[in-house]
């Protein structure tokens, strides 16, 4: 294994490396040793506190409902967020300045603000000015919360799709003479929903950390809030998180392996014209980039 | 229309955003210097350190923040009995353990940024640096490592925006940051519009100069290639 930015190690560089690999390791060691101790000392490690985990009932009366829950707001925040950020993101690329204008202020609006001062607003919302059921409004209010930010990334996600197709695409569609709507509808989005597929997988790893926050702050019956309750029946807190972290890793760690496989199976692919938007590129839609190069998957 | 402001003065609403903008500086500082301490790891001869900040960041990146800001209170701090220096004042101990949940958080995306930065620094460069005989710790600090940042300021102002909006998790463990006083308010007083309209005034009085000083900063130090 070698890098541009060292040499094949010789002699000399490879006891050097074992020296800092010892180290390391050492210290890695002690670390976990700790952990280890103090885990040991608080009899969290004790086969009382795992043992739900291995029967049916924690996961089919904690768990898995908190999971489902955990999944249904994120899969209907996606699926309602995703035609609002489509509209939002092609009102933004309009001729017309009195479209682009306000779609723009709406979009860069809903990115600049906390997720969870809207979660926060939609629940009073609801609360206050209609009829919904209070063991409904968490649901309600985080899948508002989270369509609203959602929205207005995806827009940028759709703009920056089909600003990544090659000119050649809309230039033809012209020459041919389309309408502006048809060459948008018929040409333009059926092939940059190929491109930014990878991107909207990947902006649902998002959705799905984010409906944690409404768990804690609004007692919205999500996994981590199950958590809560689990371990307030077993008084197992250490092996309730790790078990909660560990589904969350697994769960966010196919979803963005996938997005991954899609990109790389995009950017081989010789039918389509190469143009792809990327994992990466959604992290910097998903900070309010003000004022900056917004198409930034039209360059890669 | 603002009397109700009046009735708020611990936090006041100022006091409220400056803890915002304290848990966001301290967490920025922390995250930057671990972060890349992370990515040095990852591109380090060291297979142990590179596994190490491989794992890291792919599990860190996948957890949500909200876990990992409720486990220092309910794991480190009653558990592994971690008091950040501050036993007895609960106020300044917790809002020390969120800027740490934030900085483990921020940290792996901070790693990501500066080492997509790295790889944007031509191969010569390194190469030419080798050649010279310097070892990789002088490549990286004296030759690699000073291009990556300049390419990474506007990544990283991306990251830094995204940690401003981040410091409301905050709340969570009771941190008296922006989105807690705004849940006390909007539960308590009449104007559930005029609330949410201040405080997504002073998140965006927040993000929209550090977009604008980062961008500008990053057009003007970018290594012209």
């Amino acid at each position: 294994m070698t890098s541009v930015l060292y040499d094949a190690p010789g002699p000399k560089a490879k006891r050097r490396n074992l020296i800092f690999s010892v180290v390391f390791f050492v210290l890695l060691a002690l670390v976990l040793w700790w952990v280890w101790q103090v885990l040991d000392d608080k009899g969290q490690l004790e086969w009382s506190l795992w043992k739900p985990f291995t029967t049916a009932d924690a996961w089919t009366t904690y768990l898995l409902p908190g999971l489902a829950d955990t999944l249904k707001a994120a899969s209907l925040a996606m699926v309602i967020a995703l035609p609002l950020g489509a509209v939002l993101g092609i009102a933004r690329m309009s001729d017309h300045r009195w479209v682009r204008v306000p779609a723009g202020a709406v979009v860069e609006f809903f990115r600049a603000i906390p997720v969870l001062l809207l979660m926060l607003f939609a629940n009073e919302f609801f609360a206050r000015s209609t009829g919904v059921s209070s063991a409904d409004r968490p649901l309600y209010a985080v899948v508002t919360g989270l369509v609203l930010y959602n929205a207005s990334v995806l827009a940028e996600v759709v703009r920056a799709g089909i600003l990544a197709l090659p000119k050649g695409q809309s230039e033809a569609a012209q020459a041919i003479g389309l309408r502006k709507s048809q060459t948008m509808s018929s040409i333009l989005l059926p092939q940059a929903v190929t491109v930014m597929l990878p991107a909207i997988v990947s902006q649902l790893v998002v959705i799905v950390k984010d409906t944690a926050l409404g768990g804690v702050m609004l007692g919205f019956t999500e996994l981590l809030n199950s958590r809560g309750t689990l371990a307030a029946n077993y008084a197992n807190v250490i092996p309730s998180f790790i078990v909660v972290a560990v589904i969350f890793i697994v769960l966010n760690f196919i979803l963005t392996s996938f997005a991954s496989w899609l990109e790389g199976r995009l950017r081989r692919s010789k039918r389509g014209t190469g143009a792809v938007l990327g994992v990466e590129d959604v992290d910097d839609l998903n900070a309010a980039e003000v004022g900056g190069t917004h198409g930034a998957g039209a360059e890669k | 229309m603002f009397d109700f402001l009046s009735d708020y003065d611990d936090p006041s609403l100022l006091g409220a955003f400056w803890v915002t903008v304290q848990l966001t500086v301290f967490s920025a500082i922390g995250s930057l210097i671990w972060g890349t301490l992370l990515a040095a790891m990852r591109v380090s001869p060291v297979p142990l350190m590179r596994g190490f900040g491989t794992a890291y960041v792919n599990i860190v990146r996948n957890i949500p923040l909200t876990v990992i800001i409720v486990f220092t209170s309910l794991g480190l701090a009653d558990i592994f009995g971690v008091t950040m220096g501050a036993p007895d004042d609960f106020e300044l101990k917790y809002f020390r353990l969120a800027v740490l949940g934030l900085v483990a958080y921020t940290a792996a995306f901070v790693c990501e940024a500066i080492r997509s930065g790295i790889n944007t620094v031509p191969v010569g460069q390194a190469e030419a640096a080798r050649a010279l005989g310097l070892s990789f710790s002088q490549v990286l600090r004296l030759v690699v490592l000073p291009q990556a940042f300049r390419s990474v300021i506007g990544p990283l102002a991306n990251v830094l925006i995204a940690l401003t909006k981040n410091t409301t998790v905050a709340a969570t463990i009771g941190v008296a940051e922006a989105a807690l006083l705004m849940k006390e308010m909007i539960e308590n007083e009449a104007q559930t519009l005029l609330i949410g309209a201040v405080f997504a005034f002073g998140f965006v009085v927040l993000t929209l100069p550090t977009g604008l000083i980062l961008n500008w900063l990053s057009k003007r130090l970018a290594v012209k290639r």
